[in-house]
């Protein structure tokens, strides 16, 4: 509760339909302006991350030779990309994210974590619904097979998109603190692409810079997707227990910068 | 009610701090009716926020058992390149109002015909304003802000927005901030002069016109 205010009592079922419905009605407002109602409208939300990994899978198949491993490339390139737009697109949504929406402050039912909320889960289900939809329509072209373990590529695949929540919540908040986040993250994510495990794999790392290379949290994740992929073709290195320890502590931090953030609200 | 105690709010800027509200001290029980007047400058919407709840004060308290409602006719929250009736879908969404229910009572309000259907970037200022004080009415407030009701709209437009406000909901509370003395006069019945980020206030309407009159130039 923001300090310097009392609400009345509600109880904490009716605050969780209220949330509900405000996430919801947040969600379609945003699907609605961002995609609007012509040509594909709200299909883009997935096609957009599509044709990225789309490309990338291309380039990547081009140069499977240079590669000269035995690999499932169109498989390596699809779990690679996917697990990098979760980690970079959901932050990048959530950094700035209450700016524009200030104004929405005014109806008391909408609070900041529900517009973090809304961007957050409209940009996870997007890269969500375009990793699926890859999978489906490379595997029925025949250009990757199943994931021998789905099970365990939802598993990974909902522990990267909990990392990039948390970490989206806790950029989000902290951009309202300093605005310097939103400068720093674009560059900072394109420095991270080399060490978040997208295009290489851990075990083909060299074993010197391996075990610094295994405290990226995102590395954890990527391999956990691909085991579950394709895991019987390489030796998966991650630690579950490793990235869920950064997820819980993301959130901690997120929420607890989130209650700070109030302050910072200055209407323009 | 409404009750705002000793609150300051203060803002850092590049050249120090600018204190904007100093010691505010206000209360608005179910029903009343307050207008706070004062010049461009002195704090009126930095006290509307507060109220509004988008702001928080810097130091002291705000209470309210009441729902209050975002400053009349408010357009900001709304989305231009959305319809009027997606923007009436998303409040009602919020506030679980179903817009069905409520289209007609705002396309007859609104008199927007088939444009009700359009982006509100293709409205004109006065449909806007239509859409907006409209849409206002589709919830019901205990308390209602109104911030410096100006001359939108024809004489008829005026009439029917005062006919909802004051009459059709005269049981309602209303805070309003206007530098308006005439039009406060008319509405409220306890006005207040902000003047420099001080709040004084006056029980008889009188006293407070005098001394807003003797502090125009400030």
């Amino acid at each position: 509760m923001a300090e310097g205010e009392k609400h009345p009592r509600t109880s904490f079922m009716r605050s969780l339909a209220i949330q509900k419905r405000v996430v919801g009605a947040l969600m379609l407002r945003e699907m609605l302006t961002r995609y609007g109602r012509h040509n594909i409208g709200f299909l883009w939300l997935f096609v957009e991350p599509m044709i990225f990994t789309v490309g990338v899978t291309l380039i990547w198949t081009a140069f499977k030779s240079v590669h000269g491993i035995d690999l499932p490339i169109a498989a390596f390139a699809v779990t690679g990309y996917s697990s990098v737009l979760v980690w970079r697109n959901i932050p990048g949504r959530a950094v700035g994210a209450i700016g524009p929406n200030l104004s929405l402050m005014y109806h008391r039912n909408v609070k900041t974590l529900d517009i973090f909320m809304s961007r957050i889960f409209l940009e996870c289900i997007g890269v969500g619904a375009s990793f699926f939809v890859l999978s489906i329509l490379f595997w029925a072209i025949g250009w990757l097979d199943l994931p021998e373990n789905p099970s365990l590529v939802v598993e990974g695949w909902l522990m990267l998109a909990w990392f990039g929540m948390g970490l989206g919540l806790f950029l989000g908040s902290f951009s309202m603190r300093s605005e310097l986040i939103d400068k720093f993250w674009h560059p900072v994510t394109y420095l991270m692409f080399p060490f978040s495990g997208a295009a290489y794999l851990a075990e083909a790392a060299p074993p010197t810079v391996r075990p610094y290379l295994l405290y990226v949290p995102m590395i954890h994740g990527v391999e956990w997707v691909r085991d579950g992929y394709f895991g019987s073709h390489f030796t998966p290195m991650y630690s579950p227990f490793y990235l869920l320890s950064w997820n819980l502590a993301l959130t901690f931090f997120g929420l607890v910068e989130l209650r700070n953030a109030r302050k910072y609200i200055v209407p323009q | 009610m409404i009750r705002l105690e000793n609150v300051n709010k203060v803002y850092k800027t590049l050249r120090g701090q600018h204190h904007v509200l100093r010691d505010i001290n206000l209360s608005v029980e179910k029903g009343q009716k307050i207008g706070i007047l004062g010049r461009n400058g002195a704090g009126k919407s930095t006290l509307i926020r507060i109220v509004g709840g988008v702001e928080q004060p810097t130091t002291g308290r705000l209470y309210r058992d009441m729902s209050i409602s975002w400053p009349l006719a408010y357009s900001g929250a709304f989305q231009s390149s959305l319809t009027g009736f997606d923007n009436l879908r998303f409040i009602c969404r919020i506030y679980d109002v179903d817009p069905y229910d409520k289209l007609d009572q705002v396309e007859d309000f609104a008199e927007l015909g088939k444009y009700m259907f359009e982006p509100l970037g293709t409205y004109s200022a006065g449909m806007r304003a239509r859409l907006g004080f409209a849409i206002s009415l589709v919830v019901e407030f205990d308390c209602f802000l109104i911030d410096e009701v100006t001359g939108v709209g024809d004489d008829r437009f005026q009439q029917r927005c005062h006919d909802e406000l004051f009459v059709k909901r005269a049981d309602r509370a209303i805070f309003l901030v206007s530098h308006n003395a005439a039009f406060v006069r008319q509405i409220c019945d306890k006005a207040a002069v902000l003047t420099r980020g001080v709040l004084s206030s006056f029980d008889d309407m009188d006293e407070a016109y005098n001394f807003y009159q003797e502090h125009a130039a400030e």
